[in-house]
């Protein structure tokens, strides 16, 4: 690890329980800017817990999460993606009776004019700019021809894309993506790994949860391991990929990938 | 999706035509006098302003017959106490209303769903109730709030003083609001309302508003601040049905708690799911059906209806009218209830959606033509 002037983002001793169970201790967790972070973990690790730590969804019990220094505990939700975090969820959150990119431009506005902006005499298609720049998210994912259509009627796949290109758009310091791929054919995983990298290559700060070894192994920089809600292992891929601990942790929980 | 500016002027052009004109069109439905043009304007704004709410956020308020109410007694005392012009009795029934709102708003909009519905509607009932008897040295509860010889009149007193016993009419600078005078003064208003309303559809704060009804938490996790985007759909929502409670004033200066009850508040709830919900006219249609219903077929009684099936046998028409007579005079609810029912169940989307597939059947016949003159 490098010096802390370049982190980014990090989780400092970080418990939380729900009712008798422990769902995270004592998480510790530092990114860098620009670095790519996988997050692995058998089924009801905590990674899911751990993300929505991350997004003030839930509030953790002890430690605090940080954000380019800033502390994110007790800010709401609208407020951490104004700071610049956005996320893609597990099930894809997106608006289902509006066009594509009518989904698009509704991120686009937030990025630009804040939580809140008054404005009902302006007409929404003297938004050119907003327009192109939504057109244009749309294009890189290859869903640009559904623009028109209802959000409702994409696949899962395109869903996910949709809410891909939402969190685009904003261009947010820091891009939390929980199972980008789940669900989604192998060759829609691949282009979606591609765009990833090209995200990569403009220097966005990520961290992916993922149950798909090829995915993180094609994109991660560094990769924790999260075992019954305690971070078990940490390093680069090759080392992680050889470490007894995460073996046994994945074989021993029935999870094999 | 995009409406040009062009479009938007079309629709509001053939929206004043259609308003200017109701005094014709009505004329052979037998709907075209003053008092029910008067009714379908005043409920047309009322309704407009609360589909804005309901149709674009999602949210069910059950108490917005209140900001009604709370309209027509500002607007009273404003003839009370300032003039009987009602410019300035519509503004501060507008003031007073948006006050209401931003309280109630401020409270109810701590919840979402059917505990928002809740707290609407008991926040309404307490007003009632206040308005009803306990406020009553400024409502004049039972008796309603009305305009009397001895009233101050400031204003009125200070430029020419009223002379005569009777009460002053209200006027909008020497044209008496009553009559047709009344219905176009409202029909003006409510072509501006319908023009900002159309405005709200077509912005991107309609834009976000709609969003927050399709996805609430996607919205904050996009970075809104959601409540303030739903208090400022509530505060503006709140201000049209003071607008509309004011002009009822205008029109018959009178202010009765029984505007606030919560029959009020579903009946504006009726009429905007009948027309459509979240559509721009829908919500009006409704407005037409359900005044037609109230004060036309509840005009007919078992002798009207005799005398318009005459021209059957006289054992046919008795039967018919004996089927009939349930449906209309006291009994117009039931016809109404009915139209309700089936209007929920077979287009859920109201009027609208049956004006959209009957359109949508139009251009089906016509897409062969389109495709030929693409190819």
């Amino acid at each position: 690890m490098s010096d802390s002037a370049s982190i980014i983002f990090n989780i400092d001793n970080v418990n939380k329980t729900f009712g008798g169970l422990q769902a995270l201790s004592n998480v510790n967790l530092a990114v860098e800017e620009g670095q790519t972070r996988a997050i692995i973990g058998p089924n009801g690790a905590g990674k899911s817990t751990l993300l929505n730590v991350c997004v003030g969804r839930i509030a953790p019990d002890t430690g605090v999460v940080r954000f380019r220094g800033q502390s994110l505990t007790g800010r709401t939700p609208h407020d951490i993606n104004q700071l610049g975090v956005a996320r893609v969820f597990q099930t894809p959150e997106i608006f289902p009776d509006l066009s594509l990119l009518q989904n698009v431009m509704i991120s686009a506005f937030s990025k630009r004019d804040g939580a809140f902006r008054f404005s009902p005499l302006k007409a929404l298609k003297a938004e050119r700019q907003l327009y192109e720049e939504s057109m244009h998210y749309l294009e890189d994912l290859d869903i640009a021809e559904h623009a028109e259509q209802l959000a409702a009627n994409l696949s899962r796949g395109d869903k996910r894309r949709l809410e891909l290109a939402m969190c685009l758009v904003q261009h947010p310091r820091l891009l939390l993506l929980d199972e980008p791929t789940a669900g989604m054919s192998r060759h829609d995983t691949n282009r979606t790994i591609e765009i990833l990298k090209k995200i990569k290559e403009r220097g966005m700060t990520k961290i992916i949860i993922e149950h798909d070894m090829h995915v993180v192994f094609s994109l991660a920089d560094r990769i924790s391991v999260l075992a019954q809600g305690a971070i078990i292992a940490e390093g680069l891929p090759e080392e992680v990929r050889n470490n007894e601990k995460v073996q046994e942790a994945y074989l021993g929980g029935g999870q094999h990938d | 999706m995009l409406l040009s500016s062009r479009s938007e002027l079309r629709t509001l052009l053939i929206f004043a035509a259609v308003v200017l004109m109701m005094p014709i069109w009505l004329l052979p439905l037998g709907a075209a006098y003053p008092d029910l043009l008067q009714k379908f304007a005043i409920f047309g704004i009322f309704v407009i302003g609360y589909n804005l709410f309901f149709g674009l956020t999602g949210y069910l308020s059950f108490g917005h017959a209140t900001f009604l109410g709370v309209g027509s007694y500002a607007a009273v005392w404003c003839f009370k106490l300032l003039t009987v012009n009602v410019l300035p009795a519509i503004v501060f029934g507008i003031l007073v209303s948006g006050f209401f709102a931003a309280v109630i708003g401020f409270i109810c909009l701590r919840r979402s769903g059917i505990y928002f519905s809740i707290l609407t509607l008991a926040l309404a009932q307490m007003c009632y109730s206040l308005a009803y008897s306990v406020l009553t040295p400024i409502t004049n509860g039972e008796t309603s709030l009305q305009m009397e010889a001895h009233d101050a009149r400031l204003l009125d007193s200070w430029i020419a003083p009223h002379v005569g016993d009777g009460l002053p009419i209200t006027h909008l600078f020497g044209i008496p609001m009553s009559g047709y005078p009344g219905f176009y003064f409202c029909a003006v208003i409510l072509i501006i309302s319908f023009w900002f309303s159309i405005r709200i559809f077509n912005s991107p704060f309609g834009l976000q508003l709609r969003a927050i009804k399709s996805n609430q938490e996607r919205m904050q996790y996009s970075g809104y601040n959601t409540r303030i985007y739903l208090f400022s759909a509530f505060l503006i929502s709140g201000m049209y049905a003071g607008l509309a409670g004011s002009l009822m004033a205008a029109i018959d200066p009178l202010a009765g708690a029984e505007r606030m009850q919560w029959t009020a508040s579903g009946e504006v709830v009726l009429m905007t799911i009948l027309g459509g919900v979240g559509t721009l006219i829908g919500p009006m249609l409704g407005v037409g059906v359900i005044k037609y219903f109230e004060n036309i077929f509840s005009s007919y009684n078992h002798d009207a209806l005799l005398e318009s099936f005459s021209f059957l046998p006289q054992p046919l028409a008795e039967a018919l009218t004996f089927v009939v007579s349930p449906f209309v005079g006291e009994g117009w609810h039931l016809t109404l209830g009915i139209l309700f029912m089936l209007v929920v169940i077979f287009l859920p989307g109201g009027i609208m959606e049956g004006v959209d597939r009957i359109r949508a059947r139009f251009s089906r016949h016509k897409q062969p033509q389109q495709t030929e003159q693409t190819t």
